[in-house]
């Protein structure tokens, strides 16, 4: 086995590699900003998939992309650029896409259409801009490992009021997501509630990639909620394994490439890959058990004690 | 962090005044002379619609007659271009919260991941902001406890126990429209509006789920207003129907509104009402709504074609 000089080594000795990378400040601050997005995006990213709007949150990562270079051709902060553009992409999506009326088909198409814009904008600030964008691969994929002990405070302010606003639009979101007649007709705002997730899911889309990249924001907002909801069917123990679930893969990510030469952002994204792998499998092995034990249990028909 | 429920929708208050209550002789639904235009179309124009509390009335008509029109201007969804609506002895809309409404043919999504007691739960605290709190013990216990009471009540009465806790896409057709009704029913409401919940059931479904209905407008003594295409399932159980066609509705008993005259002079085109030997009654004729409403004049010339549902 060739060891390398100067890098860290691992070894059995769970606690000693452990207190090994919370030596150095940079990490700790990569495992706490790492944290902090997996929850707020696991959160976020679980109503999202509930109400099957996958495709809209990426279009929403992929606002970075002109809010990074716009920022960059005026001189501004890219943290604005950020903001800027996925509040106006959750507003477009919102008002152009997003309609309840039209369908989903429809709905996608026109997410879509935003999204290509975003991307063109964004083309076109780069030309504008001249230079090389060396931001460009932190815009991709982040820069985890120099996460400032300002950004941290910021993104923990970003997430706790995500994270407070989604607590206050819980119930009505989840019923205007599942039942939207129903919902309207108790006079819930359907509507309106569509828009702040949206822009809810655009504010937590923004804080997370400014640290993690374009890139790693789908794989926390994604893979973690979805991999919950294959396991359950259970709203709060699905919220709860979804949290789990981002943190086991921010920090055994940032562990391993700890000691590693390949980069955080790849071990997060394959190990969130890999849990969803095995979450979609487990679902099915445990489906098909139960589909065998009970063949006729879970038939339809006429059931005695209904006709009193 | 998280906040408690806001609303202080105690179920006390929002109950209506049950038969015994000072309000007992106000019908549940009263419709006098309404009209409701949309689209600049007139849907339907000087109906008249009563029902009692505790009664069970189906409202019958083509697709496209505008029955699903009437049941959202009963909620206030829609406005009256002119006459008036009162629910529940309040204007329309104003009594919502007293009502449990079933939209028309609402299916789940078989990826969707709640189960069917989670989609009873939100017809209970769907409309409250922020998140209950996880408590065991005092006020705020209490309530959970009693809301979980309330919920399983609701999937106990339409029969639904042995699978509420299986998630709501991988259900039947029929187990959903059970829960669904479920829904409706949680609040106890004093009025329950449901759009076509025999729709896409087999027929041992569509007679069982009429039955429930009924069991459920007795014992509870809730008005139900149920939208049908198809009277039979029913027959058993109606106090009366309303009939709705060519914009106009006829109201009173089984026997009054489903024969041959009356049809035939609501549709203005003879209609045949026939009776089989097991009851059952086959209505021969009538000309089916058009898809479109700006074919609607066809309808009142009685040359619409009849379309496949
Ligand atoms: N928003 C709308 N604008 C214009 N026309 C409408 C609208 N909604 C429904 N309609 C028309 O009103 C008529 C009645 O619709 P509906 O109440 O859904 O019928 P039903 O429930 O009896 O099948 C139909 O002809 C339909 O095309
Ligand atoms: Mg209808």
């Amino acid at each position: 086995m060739r060891t390398e000089p100067t890098g860290p080594t691992i070894g059995w000795d769970v606690v000693r590699d452990v207190s090994q990378v919370l030596e150095y400040h940079f990490m700790v601050n990569a495992l706490l900003a790492g944290g902090v997005v997996a929850v707020m995006a696991g959160l976020v990213g679980w109503m999202m998939v509930l109400r099957r709007e996958t495709f809209a949150g990426h279009t929403l990562a992929m606002m970075a992309f002109p809010g990074a270079s716009g920022a960059a051709l005026l001189g501004v902060p890219a943290a604005w650029g950020y903001f800027a553009f996925c509040g106006a992409g959750a507003l477009a999506i919102g008002r152009f896409a997003g309609a309840e009326r039209r369908s989903w088909s429809e709905r996608s198409a026109n997410t879509g259409a935003v999204q290509a814009l975003a991307l063109a904008m964004g083309f076109l600030f780069v030309s504008l801009y001249g230079g090389v964008l060396g931001d460009l691969e932190s815009v991709l994929f982040g820069n985890l490992l120099g996460v400032s002990d300002t950004q941290l405070l910021g993104l923990t302010g970003v997430a706790a009021a995500a994270v407070v606003a989604l607590a206050a639009l819980a119930r009505p979101l989840l019923f205007a997501s599942v039942d939207s007649d129903a919902a309207a007709a108790r006079g819930l705002p359907v509507q309106a509630l569509s828009i702040s997730f949206l822009a809810l899911l655009g504010l937590a889309v923004a804080a997370t990639s400014q640290i993690t990249g374009v890139m790693l924001v789908f794989a926390l907002l994604v893979a973690p909620a979805a991999s919950a909801q294959a396991l359950t069917a259970r709203p709060l123990p699905s919220l709860g394994i979804t949290v789990a679930l981002g943190l086991l893969v921010v920090w055994l990510g940032l562990g391993i490439s700890y000691y590693s030469v390949y980069p955080a952002g790849f071990f997060i994204t394959v190990i969130s890959f890999a849990v969803y792998l095995l979450a979609r499998l487990f679902a099915m092995a445990l489906a098909r058990r139960s589909r065998e034990r009970a063949p006729a249990a879970s038939r339809p028909g006429p059931r005695r004690g209904v006709i009193s | 962090m998280m906040m408690a429920p806001q609303r202080a929708s105690s179920a006390g208050a929002e109950r209506p005044a049950g038969a015994h209550g000072p309000r007992a002789a106000v019908a549940a639904v009263e419709v006098r002379d309404a009209a409701v235009r949309l689209g600049g179309q007139t849907i339907w124009r000087e109906l008249r619609l009563t029902v009692a509390r505790g009664e069970f009335v189906a409202l019958l008509g083509a697709n496209g007659a505008g029955k699903s029109t009437l049941l959202k201007a009963l909620l206030g969804l829609l406005p009256v271009a002119s006459g008036q609506i009162r629910v529940l002895g309040r204007a329309a809309g104003e009594a919502n919260r007293a009502i449990g409404y079933l939209p028309q043919r609402r299916t789940f999504d078989p990826s969707t991941r709640l189960r069917g007691v989670d989609i009873v739960q939100l017809g209970l605290d769907g409309d409250r902001w922020g998140l209950p709190l996880p408590l065991r013990w005092g006020r705020l216990g209490e309530r959970t406890r009693s809301d979980r009471e309330q919920v399983w009540r609701a999937v106990e009465m339409v029969g639904a126990g042995p699978y509420a806790r299986r998630p709501i896409g991988e259900l039947s057709g029929g187990e959903q429209q059970r829960l669904l009704i479920a829904q409706a029913l949680v609040r106890r409401p004093g009025l329950l509006l449901l759009d076509e919940p025999l729709d896409s059931l087999d027929l041992p479904n569509q007679a069982a789920v009429a039955a429930l209905v009924a069991k459920i407008c007795r014992e509870r003594d809730v008005a139900v207003l149920l939208v049908a295409h198809d009277v039979n399932p029913l027959l058993p159980y109606l106090d009366r129907v309303a009939y709705l066609a060519a914009g106009r509705a006829v109201e009173g008993t089984v026997q009054e509104v489903i024969n041959s005259a009356t049809l035939s002079a609501l549709y203005g085109v003879p209609i045949e009402v026939l009776r089989a030997s097991d009851g059952r009654l086959v209505v021969v004729g009538q000309p089916e709504a058009p898809a479109h409403h700006h074919d609607r004049h066809l309808l009142a010339d009685g040359a619409g074609d009849r379309h496949a549902d």
